[in-house]
């Protein structure tokens, strides 16, 4: 028995990035749309009041809402926070106070950066307006942010049918977050002994499974696996597929096999592809042996070891 | 109603960074701890129910792989909710109600090392008109504190005051996560970090796990010599919008603890969930909790708040306590979502010594 | 204490489509939930709990979007509770609001299920790239293939068997308005030479890429007797799971599917499923899924799922008809997928399934899958009450 060596913490980044498209229905259509026209609209509730951002369902009674009013792009502060660092993303990049902002002519409060020289010049109760950005498209960051403003509403609150020419429909949100990946101890342990072009697997002290690979427990016993085990490097395909299609991001000519390979002395099946042998000549009971390429962290691929095939009986327990 | 019992209770300490273990390598051997407590395998658990969240992990579907650690096999009845585990407690009692299972095993984990835990939260908030502004979760929490302080409901001194207490109290609490405090008074020398909330207002930022075991009626007896008995459990949800809500209030912490009987007698006890400091103060006027209350003797947040776990391990604590006959009844609350969007309130009893 | 009775009262789903880029993700699921309480003839206030489902928060790139939902679904004020179980998860969704009848907990519940994947982009959601992982594959499809080949070399069953089921599928989803797909000119001779994807699995064999929300009324026994509807009565309902990959897995026929299956027919007091269940929704987004499930779920005996298949018994005219509503193969917003299948056994039962309405059904079973063929949830509902 190989006992575990105490494995290398590994990391990586990990980015979770995309360009979310967002459709937006009637009411957030106008609010946006209406924005990118310098325009503050405002949602009216069966009960009078008016809420601004519009939402489409009133929190109160659930009710559908399409009463659009316009309000005024000045307001006061109801409550504030200031951010002396900002982050990114966020819409100032000098450090600025978060906003609830409750503009003239509504009953609820939006929320937004408000740029002020400093914590000092700020407080609940003062007054502000909107700083419109300079390139608008219908967006929550058509509002620049608020900034101090010493005068009355420049608006009346007042009906508006919410009609614009050129609606914006769609907003496109990018979202990235950053991670940093760190696989564990059994898997570290995995890659580890894959760098030294071996397999090495785990097994279960109870069921004495042979785990490849090693995912930190056995998944039927519920209990770590540490004992190491070297398996292959020859191995059975025990099913396949051939795929066609192209995917994005990932570099690998179609058509190309897909396989479950059972490396020797493995108790399950782990996933390659199939390579050194026309795609359409693979078949399941076919052995094959890893080929390495230099710095690959896996091997590249399986390819035919020109055994005979393993019998069906011998594979199946594992497919 | 039946009677069901918060059996047992296990928990990972809480580090922020735990890089060397996965998910699952963290998880297990809390598991193992809560089923060794009841004398129980996995196998002759009626249902299983976990909570974990897909953005802390970065990464979809990440919960199928700590199914790993339990040991699912031969199948077991199983469900998961993209919550905190204090509500994957709550489906899994209402499962014991139903009569359909007498035991089962929730666990709940949480790994915000990997990301930037204030900026993944962001992902939380209204897609359209919030989100893109990406409102990190310290200021939102500000914004509120704000609110409080503005309502003369409190001031940075008393919110000094709960960040101390609490990580005093966790001098003795093995799991937390920072522990032991600079007085009230000190802590305000501090830089803001948003302000008006310094570091001491803001949960530390960490991994871990937390487990427990239900169990119904006698089988509860049996595994257990002084049950936590689940007098009562309910939860509600408020308006996603900021600016639609009163901040300084938490109607449905009230009224999930009205639904749970909290106010139908007093408690001696209770684990409140308050990320951050001011909104244990929300919280304590909520549910009428006076000087006369054991107010997190284990810290609470302040002392450790791993995400997806934090609301499960306030129901560990009371029930823990209840166990070691420190506590007769108890109060435990949980909380999920930006500015305390969504509580839930259960009442823990033990039975008379 | 014995269980209260649960009843489908109301049933509400969108059209689903590829991208509704007329809503927003609340719009969405409000048309479905409307639709649900208009059915029911109810109100938001005869509401006392919101159980929602869906698959990762990727696919919207929301973080737990419930919270955000909350308004929209009438929630406020009320429990609201968020279940994920990957792809079975609107079936288990389902299941979790029925306990809450069943429980007495509550007396009526609105539980829904959705996916709005116009906002992103499946594969990307259902590929995220991991570090040290050998990235192999993009999307579901290559990862079912080998397990539909396997049954293949297993059971001996002919190549032109996937064919057929996706025909039916899709053909039955001419007749459901609902339908993402309406391939009004499709041909099994277009099935048979559309492109090989992942070989065994062709292009038409491949369930696509919905916008869509499902939307149930559940409720106990007076809030049935109130109903203006019909109610279907649930007879059983059960959720098993298992590793995703283990040492001795049997991917083509999981035991969690089986188990799952075999707790259901006990609830629902059935011991020969293939005579008394009347007609089934089942989760099948591959073709080939269709007759392995029917061996998992004991309708065929292991390695005859196909002939079922072959001999037209699983044709909306045959006598265990599949998919009447064109199942996932025709429409699938991944989130909300299981709780279609459910919904659509409950509107067979009362008789409410319109064009796709199956004659006389009595008993019928909804049937969803998860993960790596791990996670099952499944329920049997009928159109009478059930005895005990």
């Amino acid at each position: 028995m190989t006992p575990a060596p105490a494995p290398e913490v590994l990391k990586a980044p990990l980015v979770v990035e995309f360009p979310f498209t967002r459709s937006l229905g009637p009411v957030q259509s106008a609010f946006l749309t209406g924005l990118r026209e310098r325009t503050v609209l405002g949602v009216r509730t069966a009960g009078g009041r008016v809420l601004v951002p519009p939402v489409e369902y009133d929190p109160d009674t659930a009710a559908e809402l399409r009463d659009l009013v316009e309000v005024a792009p000045t307001g006061t502060v109801t409550t504030w926070a200031w951010n002396p660092a900002p982050r990114r993303g966020q819409p100032l990049s000098t450090p600025f106070a978060w906003a609830l902002v409750r503009l003239d002519g509504a009953d609820t409060a939006l929320l937004h950066a408000l740029d002020a020289p400093g914590p000092d010049a700020v407080r609940t109760g003062m007054r502000v307006r909107v700083r419109w950005a300079e390139e608008r498209e219908g967006s929550i960051t058509d509002i620049a942010c608020f900034e101090p403003y010493d005068g009355p509403a420049t608006h009346e609150p007042g009906p508006h049918d919410g009609v614009f020419a050129d609606p914006v429909t769609g907003i496109v949100a990018p979202a990235r977050l950053d991670y940093t990946y760190a696989p564990g101890r059994a898997q570290s342990r995995y890659l580890a002994a894959l760098a030294g072009r071996k397999t090495v697997g785990e097994r279960c002290p109870s069921c004495r499974k042979v785990y490849v690979p090693p995912r930190g427990a056995c998944p039927t016993c519920g209990v770590a696996t540490e004992e190491q085990v070297e398996v292959g490097p020859g191995g059975t395909v025990t099913t396949f597929c051939i795929v066609n299609i192209k995917a994005r991001n990932l570099d690998i000519e179609v058509p190309y096999v897909y396989a479950h390979i059972a490396l020797d002395g493995a108790d399950l099946a782990l996933h390659g592809r199939i390579g050194g042998i026309p795609y359409d000549q693979v078949r399941m009971g076919l052995r094959v042996t890893p080929v390495w390429t230099e710095g690959g962290r896996y091997p590249d691929h399986y390819r035919p070891t020109g055994e005979p095939d393993a019998d069906y009986d011998t594979y199946k327990e594992l497919l | 109603m039946r009677d069901v019992a918060i059996v047992a209770f296990g928990q990972s300490g809480t580090r922020r960074t735990s890089a060397e273990v996965s998910e699952v390598e963290m998880l297990m051997p809390v598991l193992h701890q809560v089923l060794g407590a009841v004398g129980l395998r996995a196998g002759e658990i009626d249902f299983t129910c976990s909570g974990s969240s897909d953005y802390l992990a970065g990464r979809a579907f990440s919960f199928t792989m700590a199914l790993d650690g339990v040991g699912a096999w031969p199948p077991i009845a199983e469900s998961h909710v993209e919550m905190d585990g204090a509500w994957a407690l709550y489906e899994a009692w209402v499962k014991l109600l139903t009569g359909e299972a007498d035991t089962a095993l929730v666990y709940s984990y949480g790994k915000s090392s990997p990301g930037d835990l204030p900026e993944v939260l962001t992902r939380q908030l209204d897609p359209y008109y919030v989100a893109p502004l990406w409102p990190d979760s310290v200021s939102l929490a500000a914004l509120q504190a704000q609110a409080l302080i503005d309502a003369g409901d409190t001031d940075e001194r008393a919110l000094a005051e709960v960040a101390a207490r609490g990580r005093n109290a966790a001098a003795d609490n093995r799991h937390a996560q920072v522990t032991r405090s600079a007085p009230p008074g000190a802590l305000l020398d501090a830089p803001y970090l948003v302000r008006p909330l310094r570091r001491h207002d803001c949960p530390p930022i960490g991994d871990g796990a937390a487990a427990v075991v239900l169990a119904a009626g006698d089988t509860a007896r049996r595994l257990c010599a002084r049950p936590a008995w689940i007098r009562g459990m309910d939860h509600r949800i408020e308006p996603h919008g900021l600016g639609v809500r009163d901040l300084t209030r938490s109607p449905s912490t009230r009224l999930a603890a009205t639904r749970a009987g909290a106010f139908e007698a007093p408690v001696d006890l209770a684990e409140l969930h308050a990320p951050f400091t001011s909104q244990e103060i929300i919280l304590r006027r909520e549910l009428e909790l006076d000087d006369g209350v054991r107010l997190n003797p284990s810290g609470g947040a302040p002392a450790a708040n791993p995400m997806m776990a934090a609301g499960l391990i306030r129901l560990g604590e009371a029930a823990a306590a209840l166990h070691r006959g420190d506590a007769d009844r108890a109060l435990a609350h949980a909380t999920s979502g930006p500015c305390l969007q969504q509580n839930l309130v259960a009442v823990l009893e033990g039975e008379a010594r | 204490m014995s269980k209260e009775p649960v009843a489908v009262v109301g049933i509400g789903q969108t059209k689903h489509t590829a991208a509704r880029r007329d809503v927003s993700i609340a719009g969405l699921v409000r048309e479905a939930a409307v639709r649900a309480l208009e059915d029911a003839e109810l109100t938001w206030a005869d509401i006392d709990a919101v159980v929602i489902g869906k698959a990762p928060d990727f696919f919207e790139g929301v973080m737990m979007p419930e919270l955000y939902l909350a308004d929209a679904l009438g929630a406020v004020g009320k429990p609201m509770l968020r279940v994920h179980t990957a792809g079975s998860v609107g079936g288990s969704t389902a299941l979790v609001a029925a306990n809450l009848v069943a429980a007495r907990v509550h007396r009526t519940v609105l539980t829904l299920a959705f996916e709005k994947q116009s906002e992103s982009n499946a594969m990307w959601g259902l590929s995220l790239p991991v570090p040290f992982q050998q990235p192999l594959l993009a999307g579901a499809g290559g990862f079912f293939a080998p397990h539909v080949r396997a049954y293949m070399r297993r059971t001996g069953a002919p190549p032109a068997i996937g064919a057929l089921v996706a025909y039916k599928d899709r053909r039955n989803a001419l007749l459901n308005p609902y339908a993402h797909l309406h391939e009004q000119d499709l041909t099994l001779e277009k099935v048979q030479s559309s492109p090989m994807l992942w070989d065994p699995i062709r292009y038409s064999e491949t369930c696509p890429s919905s916008d869509g929300a499902c939307a149930m009324v559940l409720t106990d026994r007076t809030g049935a007797s109130r109903a203006p509807r019909p109610p279907a009565w649930m007879h059983g309902g059960a959720m098993r799971s298992e590793p995703t990959l283990f040492a001795g897995k049997d991917c083509v026929s999981p035991r969690a599917g089986r188990d799952c299956a075999a707790d259901v027919y006990r609830q629902a007091g059935i011991t020969d499923p293939r005579r008394e269940i009347d007609a089934i929704e089942m989760y099948v987004p591959f073709s080939w899924y269709e007759p392995m499930w029917l061996e998992n779920l004991g309708f065929a005996a292991e390695g005859e799922g196909w002939k079922l298949t072959e001999s037209g018994v699983t044709e909306i005219g045959g006598d265990l008809p599949v998919n009447p509503s064109g199942g996932v193969l025709s429409t699938n917003p991944i989130g909300a997928s299981g709780m279609l299948r459910f919904a659509e056994a409950a509107l067979q039962v009362r008789g409410r399934a319109g064009e796709h309405q199956v004659e006389g059904v009595r008993t019928a079973l909804g049937h969803a899958y998860g993960g790596g063929s791990q996670f099952f949830a499944m329920w049997v509902v009928g159109a009478a009450p059930p005895s005990t």
